[in-house]
């Protein structure tokens, strides 16, 4: 992955558009987040291969980047992005990472379905 | 450390095995004991993709599967299982047949020891369903002809319920092999086994404590 640029980002959010696609949506601060610091209040969601079609969608801001995908009626939204990768099978994979690295939201989308 | 007929670890996600056991298995392989580990997620949520990242949400499960055979090959495990649930979901499993899958590894493999982790003190949920289900299965098995439970627990409140860890199995005669697999993790470790250097070079106590003793509680039966 690296980081992200909007352009090739937007082209490719752009490219599903109005096509049924498949989407990895994630947000976590990590199984040992109030483990470490108990007075830390420990959320995310996380849903896999929710096959939708949204009529546009934008990457949004300076980095960290939002994006958000609008659907015939509703709404996909991540973010905190900075890294991206068009991978081997056409799929956008959006990461944020943290300071230190570690993942803490993902927003893929795919023609097919992930594994 | 008594020498076992076979002994069976069970954890969900690579790596687990590395920190707290991964001397304890080394131990019992050079003991001339076969030690099955059955690995039940592939970290496929890990939230470590290297730093900078060399991995994406999609490619980290092949990452971690081989770094899972690399690390079981630097402790000279033969038998490694993996069973292909998905990290983070093993708590929302069917628990019936996550029991089942672990009853059919005790009938196969007829361990005198088996290691997982303590439930209501391992922190993470699939750490306590993993725990969970392997305590459901060996409570089935008639008290006198259970194979021994050792349960690896470090949750903060540990200590204060548990007590001191029955078992401290002194790992220093294979502690190469055990950093050996916790480097294995790379994706994972990486970033902690730089720090490690410095601590090495002075021969940090602390340090030395966490690699050299490995620690479990025998599960307490209720019945």
């Amino acid at each position: 992955m690296k980081a992200i640029d909007r352009a090739e980002v937007q082209q490719k959010i752009n490219s599903f558009a109005e096509a049924d696609v498949y989407l990895h949506l994630e947000t976590t601060n990590g199984a040992y987040a109030t483990h470490n610091d108990e007075s830390f209040f420990s959320a995310g969601a996380y849903i896999r291969n929710a096959l939708i079609r949204y009529e546009h969608g934008k990457i949004v801001g300076d980095g960290p980047f939002r994006v958000g995908l609008k659907l015939e009626i509703g709404w996909v939204y991540g973010e905190g992005l900075t890294h991206f990768e068009i991978d081997d099978q056409g799929r956008l994979l959006l990461a944020g990472l943290d300071f230190t690295g570690k993942l803490a939201v993902a927003l893929q989308i795919s023609p097919s379905p992930f594994e | 450390m008594e020498k076992e007929r076979h002994v069976l670890v069970i954890f969900p996600h690579p790596d687990d095995e590395a920190f707290g056991v991964s001397g304890t298995i080394a131990l019992n392989i050079e003991n001339g004991t076969p030690v099955t580990y059955a690995c039940l997620t592939l970290g496929e949520m890990g939230r470590n993709l290297g730093n900078p990242p060399f991995a994406t949400r999609e490619s980290l499960p092949k990452i971690r599967r081989q770094e899972l055979v690399d690390a079981a090959n630097a402790l000279g495990i033969q038998d490694l299982r993996m069973l292909g649930l998905r990290d983070k979901t093993v708590e929302f499993e069917d628990d019936e047949e996550l029991t089942g899958k672990i009853s059919a590894f005790i009938d196969e493999l007829n361990p005198s020891l088996i290691i997982t982790f303590y439930p209501g003190y391992s922190v993470h949920p699939d750490h306590e369903a993993t725990g969970r289900a392997v305590v459901r299965a060996v409570e089935r098995i008639a008290p006198e002809e259970r194979p021994k439970l050792h349960c690896v627990a470090f949750s903060n409140n540990s200590l204060a319920e548990l007590g001191e860890p029955e078992i401290i199995n002194d790992v220093t005669a294979v502690e190469d092999k055990k950093i050996a697999a916790i480097k294995a993790h790379r994706s994972q470790t990486e970033s902690m086994v730089a720090t490690w250097a410095e601590k090495m070079q002075s021969q940090d106590p602390a340090m030395l404590t966490w690699i050299r003793k490995e620690r479990f509680w025998p599960y307490k039966w209720k019945r």
